[in-house]
């Protein structure tokens, strides 16, 4: 790469951006048409160019590109496909399974030989788990499909190569595939110069802009593509376009050296950078290569001879690149693939270089001895890929072993591919600055160091470097921000190992996470401590403390909630923490340093009010005389030691594997310790104690009225009821609380209310929902936030004797609100958002149905809360059974479920039929009782599971000829299988599957968990965005009304139909599952999920949803095609008519309000229309809960065939 | 007949004008409420705390959900400019100050003397014709007394007419100790007109959910006599007076006019019956008049106020007398 630039050159501007925001600044500007479908890490590129689009903002040729979202990454390709057919310029952004699903047309585009250039945040493809992360095996999945494939390395990369490819595309006729590291890059925010529209438009040929639009079908010069050809021409015509394949690889070389030209960057298809002459290479593309780029420079001043080659253009592989660049004093080279081909001879970079040097010998042209040649694989789903590791690889090749198809940077102790490496090893980089922030999702600490790389990218001659790291929760996430400026440029991109100042913004991680680890001695360590400055230090840990004495660490502290508090800025603390950091680290001038933060504050909070800016300068001007240097004492005083990760009793597994992943320790965890197919146990999240709460419910049984809708609320299964009998209460704690139950059934029972301190989130639904309150007090209820330190200690101990209580038994439980809560929660302590309107349905799922439950989840908020590692929510009774959970994809959870009930009825009609085989030597069994059993309640079940029990006793002793029966028989008890997702899935990309499966006849239950946006990947909008909300993709508000899933479905008649606002209607939502289950035929639940995504209070979730259901906006009904035998109308009603306007609802929510305050007048129709479509929808509703069905006798009930043997 | 009157230096055909409420949201209500003839157009109150907690409740509320989670770095689209500050406010005063000919009146109740200064400028800057100050707070703090209440509501009003070169009227509650020693008080601060007196939001009780709820009624005639006393003793002691809250006929309006009252802002009526009432009262006053033989509307002003009526005793007393009763000691007979 070149340095610098000619000084004729115009100086561009710099830039402090993310990877996502360089490359789409290219794409929008030089593309027409973008269709779109978010998928993480790439959602920012499709987001920003609508945005842009959205603001107006030009393309090259004074366009505004046309931007639109689809319905799935295979629509997206769709469009895309018919949109260059059509002449346009048009681009897409995807990754992982999105790529994937791109493939078909990605193969008819290449083959119709068109220009078009798309963009990759590479990313894992799910195997045997999912991952957000970054790594190659999607874009390696598609190197057969006749892409071009170009590699970005850094943020500046991503930018530049964006341009190149455009233009390379458009000479060469080959599409591109550009691509650069998910999360790395895509998210690393880095310093860049940012090309102009004039540098594009001089690097983008009009002329083959021209050519391209002339190719578009067009009626006026029409032509015909798409043919199907057989075998006497298919061949031919298949390598008839083999010279523009053969041309490329000039080309895009040609486009980088106009681009160095003009920009005074060069770039080269295969860039070289180490010793002249190294006898040691590494190849690898991505960022990666930076990482190496850095270390191999430092190697060669300690006098190594090594390089390291990067590999930029990697389809159409050019052999003849690969040798002119590689020195002729090579002797070994080691490949790196940041993939895995499970069963192939290697991964593919090195099955390439090892082909092109080997031809290339063989046909005389390799201009030095062949190489030795290894291959190995690093940086699976972002695994980090650091210094030491580089240097590792590189010294393989110097030894006798070079092992060949190693891993780098995990302990392989099973198949012993690893490489050992020094896990210490770093460079000398002088005058570079390296800092690491823990902090709170919740406090701003990643928004204010964003910022913070701003001033200094900006406002400085520094380089300046931050990528973010985030743990899996939705809820009380940590981030752990990696901050490094410095005088050169910065391109190491692995995560700092050793910090000049640590800052830590929340003083509870203190007792959980060492965050002093990668303090290097001397540093600096600034801590928001809740303490005066001379308590500061007692409050420590023993830990902490020596390790402050150990390193010579210079401490300071700040009581930073109270200075936001000050400010009237709730618990953002952001602007705060961020002038200390300038103040303290010096790397700039304080005054100019406070001076540039309101500038950042003026600029990231002006379009959110004056007030926002008011309150943060308030918080800046207050935060230095809250900051004190702690001197430290030179003897460590504390006794209290950090807690242990996990409690003693946790079993093996969780000790073992799961404690060290909950301490942000899972590297270190060799292959053995992991299954070898992706299954995990369930019922882990219990073992994770977070305490997030700064208050928690506390139960006042005086003035209970013992309703149970605190426990049927709670997103976290955190407050619980159970019924005992009296003498359970023997050796209750002290504190322990209960009361008389008050009930007929069970007179004489105990009755609690329990809250789990350590689990819950502090949302206050279970506060807001009590319908108890003390009469002469009525701000006092019957249960009331306390704040949750001082009583955690005596709650933890109350609530462990809670559970232990024992559980009733089911048979004894009514189906309705109350009785559910009696039922024991198997899913438990989710990493969802606090006050989560979605976890209450999954919890009542389990409650009502888990032991015998198979569930499956479509990719979304429910799958990642659901079964994102360290920790496993979904868990098990005390007989060990619970739900069996699984995610397949996003696109086919529908299907997926299905197949999960063509097994189970299959097993069960091999049962049945190996059952009656048995008949007469069973003795006292009666096979008939067995295979005729009522299973309809938790009676039938009981008495079902206590008759296989003993058929299977009796099996035990029988023949070889039982075993069979014996697998079989659990299946013998009724199984009920449940299709989870959200409404992304459902309206959207898996609708096609949801339709198919409804339309059969099979017994299963789906449950659409309706936020009304893609709330996972960041509140995109989807079909069931209502009208005049806005969301991403929809930044004016909708103009088109919510899909009426449940109208669309009732169309089949045969399936039974369910719209529920557990918020608005409790009771309609348990009898809705329960009916819905006892359906035997395709059920669906379509339930209202409040979502933070919708912009308010979470707290206020249930209000939202009694408006949504009193304004109809989410009418609540009941289709049960089992009432049309009965000759009653099967459709029922169960909210009335519009009782407020729907702009009541409406007005409290921010994704509303925008587009209220964005265009008034605009929203006055949308408004009325919204109106007028909600009491139509209900008008229409209303007729047809009076339909009664005729039975004219001719025409089957609509109730469909039993699929169940059992009939139910 | 010449209902003419003057009002916040305005030269007004009729004393008729809407007073501040949600009917101008609308622009084609505003197109409506002048060809019914209004004699200004009264905006509904930019409530300045309201949009100081709607911005910092949405910042606290959706930015904390932001930049914790690896695949969503934010949940809702940002737009591009300031969406919860005043410009919906001014914009639309400024819309409609393009569509309308007669004065329009923009409205604020502010809470702090910098908002008020702020918002009023810019209020004047979109074109406003003169200003109503909405003071009302509810004084609930045991620690501020009724002189500091008085105090900070001269300040701000010090502060606005510093701010802005257009006129501004102050739109009271009838909850101060002294109110004719305030109000002198308020128009030596430079008042240009009070106006008697504002209807807001009251807490109710339901008594079952034991919960509170906000309701607010419709104003009725019977809430006119309070004001009419106030229009009667602050008639001649300010500059000018308008008077809103219980005018339902033009014989209502008769009699505010009578006690002193320069405007009369109509609100309930309008909702109940229509904009079209504006002319509707108008006409009554107008057969009013002519059938009681006036010349024209100013020889009614003021005629029945603290000076001018025949027994302004009446207006002072708080209980009624007797005929018996109604000796006056000659040394306090004014």
């Amino acid at each position: 790469m070149g340095k610098g630039e000619p000084s004729e050159m115009p100086k561009r501007n710099c830039v402090t951006v993310d990877g996502n925001e360089a490359c789409a600044s290219v794409a929008h500007r030089t593309n027409e048409v973008i269709a779109i479908y978010p998928i993480t890490p790439s959602s920012a590129m499709g987001e920003l160019s609508d945005e842009w689009s959205a603001k107006g903002q030009r393309n090259i040729w004074g366009a505004v590109p046309e931007v639109v979202e689809m319905q799935s990454e295979g629509g997206a390709a769709g469009a895309v496909h018919g949109s260059l057919q059509a002449g346009a310029l048009t681009t897409t952004f995807t990754a992982s399974q999105g790529l994937l699903l791109m493939i078909p047309n990605m193969y008819k585009i290449a083959g119709e030989q068109t220009a078009f250039c798309m963009h990759v945040a590479a990313r894992t493809v799910a195997t045997h788990a999912l991952s957000i992360f970054g790594d190659h095996s999607d874009v390696m999945a598609c190197r057969q499909t006749g892409f071009g494939m170009l590699s970005s390395g850094s943020v500046q990369e991503a930018h530049d190569f964006a341009c190149i490819a455009q233009a390379a595309t458009l000479r060469s006729r080959i599409p591109f595939l550009h691509f650069f590291d998910g999360f790395r890059t895509s998210h690393e925010v880095a310093k860049i110069e940012a090309l102009n529209d004039d540098d594009l438009r001089a690097l983008i040929d009009d002329t083959c802009v021209a050519a391209h639009h002339a190719r578009g079908l067009s009626p006026d010069h029409p032509v015909l593509r798409g043919t199907a050809q057989n075998p006497d021409v298919f061949f031919q015509a298949r390598e008839a376009g083999n010279g523009l394949y053969l041309d490329a690889p000039g080309i895009v070389q040609a486009e980088m050296d106009r681009f160095a030209e003009r920009v005074g960057r060069q770039y080269r298809l295969f860039d070289y950078v180490g010793h002249p002459d190294a006898e040691r290479v590494l190849v690898l593309m991505g960022s990666g290569a930076e990482t190496a780029h850095e270390t191999v420079l430092h190697l060669v001043s300690m006098g190594e001879r090594v390089g390291v080659l990067k590999v930029r253009l990697f389809r159409p592989f050019s052999t003849q690149a690969l040798i002119a660049a590689m020195p002729r004093t090579v002797r070994g080279l080691v490949v790196l693939d940041r993939t895995k081909e499970p069963g192939a001879v290697g991964e593919p970079l090195y099955l390439d270089i090892l082909t092109a040097l080997r031809e290339a010998e063989g046909a005389g042209e390799l201009p030095f001895e062949m190489p030795r040649v290894i291959g190995g694989r690093y940086g699976l789903s972002s695994k980090e890929f650091d210094p030491g590791m580089v240097k590792a690889v590189l010294d393989e090749l110097g030894t006798d072993r070079r092992k060949n198809h190693f891993t780098i940077g995990i302990i392989d102790d099973v198949t012993h591919t690893s490489l050992d490496w020094d896990r210490d090893y770093e460079i000398p980089t002088p005058g570079r600055f390296e800092a690491l922030f823990y902090g709170l999702g919740a406090d701003g600490t990643v928004g204010a160091n964003k910022n913070s790389i701003k001033i200094i990218g900006e406002e400085t001659d520094n380089y300046a470097q931050g990528y973010f790291v985030y743990d899996s929760k939705k809820s009380g996430a940590i981030t752990i921000s990696h901050l490094r400026f410095g005088t050169d440029p910065i391109r190491n991109a692995s995560l700092i190992k050793r910090a000049n100042f640590v800052a830590c913004h929340q003083f509870g991680f203190l007792e959980r996470l060492d965050v002093l680890e990668l303090a290097s001695p001397g540093a600096t360590f600034l801590l928001n401590a809740p303490h005066p400055p001379e308590q500061v230090w007692s409050h420590l840990p023993r830990e902490v403390q020596e390790t402050i004495i150990e390193k010579g660490l210079r401490l300071f502290a700040i009581d930073g909630y109270t200075v936001a508090r000050e400010a009237g800025m709730g618990g953002r603390i952001n602007s705060i923490m961020q002038t200390c950091f300038f103040a303290i680290s010096g790397v700039l001038p304080r005054e100019e340093a406070i001076t540039q933060i309101k500038k950042a504050i003026e600029k990231s909070y002006g379009k959110k009010g004056a007030e926002v800016v008011k309150r943060n300068f308030a918080a800046v001007d207050a935060a230095l005389a809250y900051l004190h240097e702690i001197e430290v004492p030179a003897d460590v005083t504390a006794t209290k030691m950090r807690q242990p990760i996990v409690a003693d009793e946790a079993p093996d597994f969780v000790k073992r594997v799961t404690a060290l992943m909950l301490a942000g320790k899972g590297e270190l965890l060799p292959v053995s310790a992991f299954p070898i197919d992706g299954t995990w146990p369930t019922g882990t999240a219990k073992w994770e104690k977070r305490n997030i709460a700064l208050e928690i419910p506390i139960w006042d049984p005086a003035i209970c009225i013992q309703c149970n809708k605190c426990a049927l609320v709670c997103p976290h299964a955190a407050i619980r009821a159970k019924v005992y009998e009296p003498g359970a209460l023997e050796g209750a704690p002290v504190a322990f609380l209960s009361d008389d139950f008050r009930s007929k059934e069970l007179e004489g029972h105990k009755y609690t209310i329990q809250v789990a301190p350590e689990d819950c989130t502090g949302c206050q639904l279970c506060v807001n929902v009590c319908p108890a309150k003390d009469k002469a007090r009525p701000k006092h209820k019957a249960i009331d936030m306390h704040p949750q330190p001082p009583i955690r200690d005596r709650e933890r101990e109350n609530y462990a004797f809670f559970l232990d209580l024992p559980e009733l038994d089911r048979r004894s439980v009514k189906s309705d609100v109350k009785g559910s809560q009696f039922l024991e929660p198997l899913f438990e302590y989710s990493g969802a958002c606090a006050g989560c309107g979605e976890t209450p349905y999954v919890k009542l799922l389990t409650q009502l149905f888990g032991d015998r439950a198979l569930i499956a989840n479509a990719t979304g908020c429910s799958s990642i809360y659901g079964g994102n590692l360290p920790t496993t929510p979904f868990t098990k009774n005390s007989d060990g059974r619970g739900p069996a959970w699984s995610n397949s994809l996003f696109e086919d959870n529908a299907e997926f479920g299905m197949g999960f009930r063509l097994a189970v009825d299959s097993h069960v009609s091999a049962a049945r039929a190996a059952l009656q085989t048995m008949n007469g030597s069973l003795g006292d069994i009666i096979i008939s009782e067995i295979l005729e059993a009522d299973q309809s309640d938790e009676a039938g079940i009981y008495n079902q599971r206590e008759r296989i029990l003993a058929l299977k006793q009796k099996l035990a002793q029988n023949p070889p000829a039982a075993k069979r029966l014996e697998a079989l028989a659990d299946y013998l008890v009724r199984k009920t299988v449940w299709i989870v997702g959200g409404d992304g899935w459902a309206y959207d990309i898996g609708f096609g599957g949801l339709d198919h499966v409804l339309a059969s006849h099979r017994d299963v239950n789906v449950l659409v968990l309706d936020t009304e946006v893609y709330s996972n990947t960041g509140g995109q909008q989807s079909k069931a965005t209502p009208l005049g909300a806005v969301a991403k993709f929809a930044m004016a508000g909708k103009e088109i009304p919510k899909k009426d899933l449940g109208m669309m479905a009732m169309g089949y008649g045969h399936v039974y139909v369910a719209q529920i606002a557990f918020g608005a209607k409790d009771a309609q939502t348990v009898r809705a599952f329960v009916e819905a289950e006892s359906y035997n035929g395709p059920s669906l639940i379509i339930a209202y999920s409040h979502c933070i995504a919708h912009g308010y209070d979470m707290a206020f979730g249930l209000d939202q949803q009694k408006l949504a259901v009193q304004s109809a906006k989410w009418p609540l009904f009941r289709f049960d095609p089992r009432r049309v035998r009965d000759g009653k109308p099967p459709l029922i009603l169960d909210s009335s008519a519009p009782k407020v306007p729907v702009k009541d609802y409406m007005r409290n929510e921010a994704r509303f309000r925008m587009s209220e305050k964005l265009d008034p007048e605009r929203y006055k129709k949308l408004l009325r229309w919204a109106q007028r479509s909600t009491e139509e929808r209900f008008a229409v509703y209303e007729q047809l809960s009076r339909v009664v069905v005729p039975q004219t006798g001719a025409i089957p009930a609509s109730t469909p065939a039993p699929a169940d043997p059992e009939g139910n | 007949m010449d209902l003419s009157t003057t009002y916040l230096g305005f030269q007004l055909p009729h004393p008729f004008m809407p007073g501040a409420s949600p009917l101008i949201e609308d622009i084609d209500n505003v197109k409506r409420l002048e060809d019914a003839g209004a004699s200004a157009i009264v905006m509904h109150s930019l409530f300045e705390e309201q949009i100081r907690r709607e911005q910092i409740g949405a910042f606290v509320h959706s930015e904390s959900h932001d930049q914790s989670f690896a695949e969503a770095l934010t949940f809702l689209p940002a737009p591009d400019r300031d969406i919860l500050g005043p410009e919906i406010y001014l914009n639309h005063l400024a819309r409609i100050k393009q569509t309308v000919r007669v004065p329009v009146i923009a409205s604020l109740n502010g809470s702090t003397p910098g908002g008020w200064l702020e918002y009023a400028k810019l209020m004047q800057e979109a074109g406003a014709d003169a200003l109503e100050l909405n003071v009302y707070s509810i004084a609930s703090d045991p620690a501020v007394d009724g002189a500091a209440v008085e105090a900070r509501t001269l300040e701000m009003v010090r502060t606005v007419k510093a701010a802005v070169t257009i006129p501004v009227a102050v739109k009271l509650s009838p909850f101060y100790t002294s109110l004719a020693h305030f109000s002198a008080k308020l128009d030596q601060a430079g008042a240009d007109a009070l106006i008697l007196f504002n209807r807001f939001y009251q807490p109710d009780i339901e008594p079952k959910k034991l919960e509170l709820s906000r309701v607010l009624n419709l104003s009725h005639p019977s809430e006119l006599p309070l004001r009419l006393r106030w229009l009667a003793i602050l008639s001649s002691r300010v500059k000018s007076l308008a008077v809103t809250g219980g005018v339902h006929s033009g014989e209502d309006a008769i009699k505010a006019v009578m006690a002193g009252a320069d405007a009369v802002q109509v609100v309930s009526a309008l909702l109940q019956r229509g904009v079209r009432t504006l002319q509707t009262l108008r006409d009554e006053m107008v057969r009013w008049l002519e059938e009681h033989e006036y010349e024209s509307l100013e020889q009614a002003r003021g005629s029945m106020n603290l000076a001018a009526c025949p027994d302004p005793g009446a207006y002072e007393r708080a209980n009624y007398m007797l005929i018996l009763q109604s000796w006056e000691d000659p040394a306090t007979r004014s």
